[in-house]
């Protein structure tokens, strides 16, 4: 492999697995909006299908629970004709780093073209696509705190199919970014693409360190961060991941930070509410908000569908060429001798 | 010396007409596969009269059988099919068939949209060299090209057929 590119890219800087929206270009990411559109348009017809992964076998490998994102991925695969295997692995292990490559030789036995990754750990799907074998791709489904890239892109296609041109957007992440791999992912995603105005609207507690290296805004009153605003993500409280008390209480969180018809109304009138879900109604959001028509929530849903066709066909389309490439350098040196 | 698209249209459209009548097929819907058939499907309207018929448009990036090889497009487009595929009788058009790779992929889509009662295939210039057992029914012109040149269509205004060769590209 060529030192000089990035794990996820192949010489002609294509997918060849999708790990992070971090160092991608603008022209990659738009590209997977763009193909995404064109799957966008196979989901309505009749037969939502294209033959383009006949005959090959994904795996999706769960490490962490997930019912949204697996079936998402699940129906990607389907719909572009793969033959698809989930796998439910039980986190129990000893040492992570023994276990995912016992399990990764394992799952290579199986000999399947693409493996689609959610793990607890940040990182895990960047140490599995560095030690797997050549041709096989990873998908990161969601790596602990780090990334959440397919999300990050069904996001942006929202706001792009809703809202138009980025660069003339301002739009806010409300909640626990510090928890959350979809608020990396979209705040890498919407510098990329040009947002001018990205705010992160969230108590001190939820925040992580380091926020300036992703050129965003910071609010601790949403009051003041909403104002306004074209698109307004408000992410889930992960009750799961806080170790600590980070917060008082849910209704406290509500009150300060949740999204009523209230403060819905300080955003632009024709402001779009997102959500990656599933929702705690009452938590982050006021339910006739989360039911009204400018709530994309269910959209999103059918949108990740597409996209994750695009990522999926791109990082296969990816591969082969790389195998292509292969090849031919292999025949040039053989002629050489 | 090159043809000049705008007379093998015409001409093109007096043989589908035809073509047509011989078949008693009235009404058909067209199909022109992006983005040199869509631009000869347009000319083709308007020289037969037909300027506001719907026009289907085919991207058949997803069906092609090079994937494995040669992977995706970088610049895919959604596909528009703005009628019912059942039962009807199509038009399909395209600018160059060469292989018959397009055409059969083309095919493939149209029929996971439906089941169609016919297809006429249309094509504005075939090159000598078929890998498959398909062919237009009605061409412009059928040309034979040495192994290392290829043809392709400019447009959509003027239409204008160029002359490439492979090796210096």
């Amino acid at each position: 492999m060529n030192p000089a590119c990035p794990l996820q890219l192949n010489d002609h800087g294509r997918l060849r697995h999708f790990l992070s929206l971090d160092g991608l270009p603008r022209e990659l990411l738009t590209e997977i909006l763009d193909t995404a559109d064109s799957f966008l348009e196979v989901g309505a017809r009749a037969v939502k299908k294209v033959p383009l992964m006949r005959g090959m076998t994904v795996c999706n490998v769960f490490f962490e629970n997930s019912t949204r994102t697996r079936t998402t991925f699940e129906l990607a695969a389907k719909r572009l004709s793969a033959d698809v295997i989930t796998l439910n692995v039980s986190t129990s292990s000893t040492s992570k780093g023994e276990t995912l490559t016992d399990t990764l030789r394992t799952l290579e036995a199986m000999a399947a073209d693409m493996f689609v990754m959610r793990h607890a750990d940040s990182g895990a799907a960047h140490f599995v696509a560095e030690h797997v074998s050549p041709n096989v791709a990873i998908i990161n489904g969601g790596d602990g705190r780090h990334a959440h890239p397919t999300q990050g892109m069904l996001d942006m296609l929202t706001i792009r199919r809703h809202k138009g041109d980025f660069s003339q957007l301002k739009v806010a992440i409300v909640g626990d970014i510090l928890h959350s791999r979809v608020a990396r992912s979209n705040m890498i995603a919407l510098r990329t693409l040009g947002c001018p105005d990205i705010r992160v609207i969230a108590p001190k507690t939820l925040l992580p360190a380091g926020l300036d290296q992703y050129g965003v805004n910071v609010y601790h009153s949403i009051e003041q961060g909403l104002k306004d605003v074209d698109v307004i993500i408000m992410l889930r409280l992960q009750r799961e991941r806080m170790r600590s008390g980070l917060l008082p209480s849910e209704s406290e969180f509500y009150r300060l930070f949740g999204l009523s018809e209230q403060r819905l109304a300080l955003a632009h009138p024709e402001a779009i509410v997102m959500h990656p879900g599933p929702i705690n109604r009452g938590v982050e959001i006021e339910s006739s908000v989360a039911d009204s028509p400018r709530a994309m929530i269910l959209n999103q849903v059918t949108y990740g569908i597409a996209v994750r066709m695009a990522v999926l066909s791109m990082t296969m389309s990816g591969q082969n060429e790389q195998r292509q490439l292969d090849a031919e350098k292999a025949a040039q040196q053989q002629e050489a001798h | 010396m090159l043809p000049q698209p705008a007379s093998l249209i015409e001409e093109m459209a007096a043989g589908l007409n035809r073509h047509l009548a011989e078949r008693d097929i009235q009404d058909p819907r067209f199909v022109g596969i992006h983005t040199g058939g869509v631009w000869v499907a347009n000319s083709l309207l308007q020289a037969m009269d037909l300027a506001d018929q719907p026009l289907g448009i085919l991207n058949v990036s997803f069906y092609r059988d090079d994937f494995s090889r040669k992977g995706l497009h970088p610049q895919v487009r959604p596909s528009q099919l703005p009628f019912d595929i059942e039962n009807q009788h199509l038009v399909l058009i395209d600018d160059v068939l060469m292989s018959g790779r397009t055409i059969r992929a083309a095919l493939n889509e149209l029929f996971d949209y439906g089941r169609p009662a016919s297809v006429t295939l249309v094509c504005l210039l075939e090159i000598n060299a078929r890998e498959l057992p398909i062919r237009p029914d009605i061409v412009g012109q059928i040309l034979s090209l040495p192994q290392n040149q290829r043809v392709k269509l400019t447009g959509p205004e003027p239409l204008a057929i160029e002359l490439r060769n492979l090796d210096q590209e």
